[in-house]
């Protein structure tokens, strides 16, 4: 498989406290990659880092051959690549499903509003929520504001699909209808870094996970060696907190 | 009741010039407001500390000063230490922009602040470019929040002019005090009819935005 996504050394902070503390990593074409740890390791600061979102302060994040992170002329173009999920609903709240869908494909790629529109309404069938194109955001449910925003990244056709804890805030009856999507991206072969808390998932998805602590890659590997043999200590406790026992 | 008074001769009439005249400073002094108020509210979304600083002071001397106290500075105060000659019109328009503005670029920085960052950020994460990110996202939220709040400045600066009678601009208020003074012995209850008239007026005047807001409210519900 042909690598895709490259971070070299990547340095990151804010003002004086250090979050990401040089972090190598490659994701080949059609690799699901999942990112887990602890609450303020810089997992998610991480994924913005991906996109341009985060300015770093040393390596080099790269898509293909094109220079995204430090942030020049070319992030704004390979950011066109990359789609990005996020944890807090992102819909824009002046349009309609369909025109939030739509907005980027028109003004971004130039394509027409019908041929989009007609992919948009493919893509909404594809996650069950056709019949809610005309409706507004906040007439919606987290979860279906959640898949919506899923459609709207995939209306781009990005090469990498970046999630940064999209069930993190809503209601546990909502996250499997969000998950099942990204299930059926993965199974698509699609290339996917995502950040969850959710282990179950997490063993589900990924061909590889990452832990990471402190700002570090601590250890990485299949579903099987992270969770049924973790060598380190810090990950052994990690995976501690899921289990309960009495 | 004492409303035959605005049939006697051109008072009706009078009146309605008058109101012509609050309703001229109003206008001139919302245009201005509102030009300048998007300029600098724009500008006090700046975290640079000393722009900061002289808009949080501009906005507390509006603030506390009231409009009459300005006022009186502007036209009496400036006429003398300065040496000035204001025209009572002009000094009044002044006035009115210096307060409309700082209300207007408060409404402006509420509006841009309260937007949230996951907004830009989502849309730039879409490949949109900056200038794409704020006329397809950010300013039809802004202005779908602004509207209804400058809708509300624009009726207080319109009911608020009638201060401009004690610098000596003969507006609505000031013809209905003629009126009542010329009519003192042939009509004592004039006072009512002529205020109750005055009333009327502003009410017709105000009225249509207090409802164009509370529609555009409705519309953007969503």
């Amino acid at each position: 498989m042909d690598e895709i996504l490259k971070i070299e050394q990547l340095k990151k902070s804010f003002d004086d406290l250090s979050v990401l503390d040089g972090i190598d990593l490659s994701v080949k074409k059609g690799e699901v990659v999942v990112i887990v740890g602890p609450s303020g390791c810089g997992k998610s600061t991480f994924l913005r880092c991906l996109n341009g979102l985060e300015d770093i302060q040393e390596g080099r994040v790269s898509l293909e051959s094109e220079v995204i992170n430090p942030v020049s002329k070319s992030t704004v173009n390979a950011r066109k690549k990359i789609g990005m999920v996020f944890q807090s609903y992102d819909l824009f709240p002046h349009k309609t499903i369909l025109q939030n869908i739509t907005l980027a494909p028109m003004k971004v790629h130039k394509r027409k509003k019908a041929e989009a529109e007609g992919e948009a309404l493919q893509l909404l069938e594809r996650v069950g929520l056709v019949s809610k194109k005309d409706n507004y955001p906040r007439q919606l449910s987290g979860g279906q504001k959640q898949r919506v925003a899923i459609v709207r990244a995939l209306m781009m056709h990005p090469e990498v699909l970046l999630f940064d804890e999209v069930t993190a805030a809503l209601d546990p009856e909502m996250v499997r209808e969000v998950l099942e999507v990204i299930l059926s991206l993965a199974k698509e072969g699609r290339t996917m870094l995502i950040v969850t808390h959710e282990m179950a998932f997490a063993k589900a998805v990924a061909d590889r996970i990452i832990f990471m602590d402190g700002g570090k890659i601590i250890e990485q590997g299949t579903p099987d060696d992270i969770f049924e043999h973790p060598k380190t200590e810090r990950l052994q406790s990690f995976l501690k907190t899921f289990t309960y026992d009495r | 009741m004492g409303f035959e008074v605005l049939l006697k001769g051109q008072n009706m009439a009078r009146l309605i010039e008058g109101l012509g005249v609050a309703l001229r400073i109003s206008a001139i002094s919302v245009s201005v407001s509102i030009f300048l108020g998007i300029v600098l509210g724009v500008v006090m979304t700046s975290k640079n500390p000393v722009v900061r600083f002289v808009s949080a002071v501009y906005l507390e001397i509006v603030r506390i000063m009231p409009q009459m106290v300005l006022l009186f500075l502007v036209f009496f105060g400036a006429t003398k230490a300065l040496g000035l000659r204001i025209e009572a019109e002009f000094a009044s328009i002044l006035v009115f922009s210096f307060w409309g503005t700082a209300e207007m670029a408060d409404l402006v920085r509420g509006a841009v602040k309260s937007i949230p960052v996951i907004q830009y950020e989502s849309s730039e994460a879409l490949g949109l470019s900056r200038l794409q990110t704020y006329v397809y996202v950010i300013l039809p939220q802004v202005v779908r929040r602004l509207i209804p709040l400058s809708i509300n400045l624009i009726t207080r600066m319109i009911k608020t002019t009638s201060l401009v009678m004690m610098i000596g601009i003969v507006e609505v208020l000031k013809v209905g005090q003629q009126i009542i003074e010329a009519n003192r012995k042939s009509s004592p209850n004039a006072a009512f009819a002529v205020f109750a008239t005055i009333f009327v007026l502003y009410f017709f005047a105000c009225w249509p935005f207090s409802c164009l807001s509370k529609y555009l409210e409705k519309k953007w519900e969503n």
